[in-house]
């Protein structure tokens, strides 16, 4: 078996492999950054102080994996039952249904909590299209 | 195993009463999913509650440019309602958001004009809004649902809902809704950062305050009112202040002939007036 132009072929081969496998050589040796969520803002430590533990409205794995439902819940009840107030399973403590004036109170830090994992995971939601978002210092972007 | 008809049938109709009660069962605890349920979900202690909200506005009380000036000022400032002007200063009508406006009489009360009346009730503004009708056509006319009435009267907006079809726009008589052509962000001055904006593409238009109601506050533009000016109450309550007033005074209502059973009551005239 006689394999013609060779040369071109295997030369294009290793072009072509370079090129795909870019990114994986690339990135060597770089840990790509884990999303850290932070939870320490003024409000939070306050609440710290007051309660003796951080807590949210619900469990922390909980809110983690759930809280976009939570929120949709939320909308929900506000917007069309006209209920504004959430009492908690777990804290049995009541909560203001409202993502600008209840969420963000304590999280005001939208940038290290919020875009911290939504970037990463590189999911957009639009609460920010209509709701106003906490304004921020400049120093949090580092 | 064989069956008969008979047994088939008893079997059939048995097991669909069963499959609609459960689907009616699991359709009242839909929202909350599972492991995702509240303690309790509740209205706050200090809201406001009326079986029917309504408003009567009494024109004779409005005496001064300033006093209408007021009263838009404060509903627009708490709802971020974006102001779109037209390079030489002047409204832009085909991008303005109206919540609360002015009208003159042949348009707010088309018909109920005739040509002996005072020029001053003629020439005079009207305050008008959305009517928060018993009926409201807009409602019917949503395919998303995004807006509907609440058990209190108010047809609420679900801005969340709306795709921004503009049906409710073509149904509304009075002309209260408002499509938002452009970002409103980019004409609203000072925001009111306890109040969400809209988007491009929604339709908004005046909710009665539902927010401040849920905290105990009347709405924004009765509290900006001149004393007396604007009154807003349960109708449906015989002891409320807004009742007493319809029932012993008269009051005339915008386009009630439609049927639309709007919850806004106008005094004209009235004896502050020469």
């Amino acid at each position: 078996m006689k394999l013609y132009d060779g040369g071109k072929i295997f030369i294009g081969l290793i072009v072509f492999l370079a090129f795909a496998t870019f990114p994986f050589y690339f990135n060597i040796g770089k840990v790509n950054a884990k999303p850290e969520p932070k939870v320490d803002t003024p409000a939070i430590q306050e609440w710290e102080k007051l309660n003796g533990k951080k807590e949210c409205v619900e469990s922390k794995e909980f809110m983690r994996t759930e809280h976009m439902q939570l929120l949709n819940n939320w909308r929900d009840m506000v917007v069309r039952e006209d209920k504004r107030g959430y009492i908690s399973n777990s804290s049995h403590k009541r909560f203001n249904m409202s993502l600008q004036n209840g969420c963000m109170n304590c999280h005001s830090n939208k940038k290290k909590f919020c875009d911290e994992c939504h970037n990463y995971m590189s999911v957009k939601p639009y609460c920010w299209d209509c709701h106003i978002q906490p304004k921020e210092k400049e120093e949090n972007k580092s | 195993m064989s069956m008969d008809r008979r047994q088939f049938l008893k079997i059939a109709g048995i097991s669909s009463v069963l499959g609609l009660g459960a689907t009616a069962a699991s359709a009242t605890h839909s929202i909350w999913t599972k492991g995702l349920s509240p303690e309790e979900v509740d209205k706050n202690k200090e809201a406001l509650l009326a079986k029917r909200w309504a408003m009567v506005v009494d024109m004779s009380k409005f005496k001064t440019e300033d006093d209408f000036k007021k009263v838009f000022e404060a509903c627009h400032l708490t709802h971020n309602v974006p102001d779109f002007r037209n390079a030489d200063g002047s409204v832009n009508k085909k991008d303005e958001i109206k919540w609360i406006w002015e009208a003159p009489y042949e348009k707010a009360f088309p018909g109920q004009d005739n040509k002996y009346m005072s020029e001053h009730i003629k020439d005079m503004p009207f305050i008008v809004a959305c009517n928060h009708c018993e009926n409201p056509p807009c409602v019917r006319v949503c395919p998303t649902k995004a807006t509907f009435k609440l058990p209190n009267g108010i047809t609420m907006q679900d801005e969340h809902r709306c795709i921004g079809c503009r049906f409710c726009m073509a149904a509304c008589p009075y002309g209260a809704r408002s499509f938002n052509w452009r970002d409103p962000r980019t004409a609203i001055k000072n925001e009111n950062k306890e109040y969400p904006t809209r988007t491009k593409g929604v339709v908004e238009k005046c909710t009665f305050c539902t927010e401040r109601l849920a905290v105990g506050k009347l709405p924004a533009c009765v509290e900006a009112a001149p004393k007396g000016g604007m009154l807003f109450g349960d109708i449906e309550d015989p002891n409320s202040e807004i009742r007493k007033i319809v029932t012993n005074q008269y009051t005339i209502r915008r386009k009630s002939d439609l049927g639309t059973g709007p919850a806004i009551y106008y005094i004209v005239g009235g004896s502050d007036h020469a």
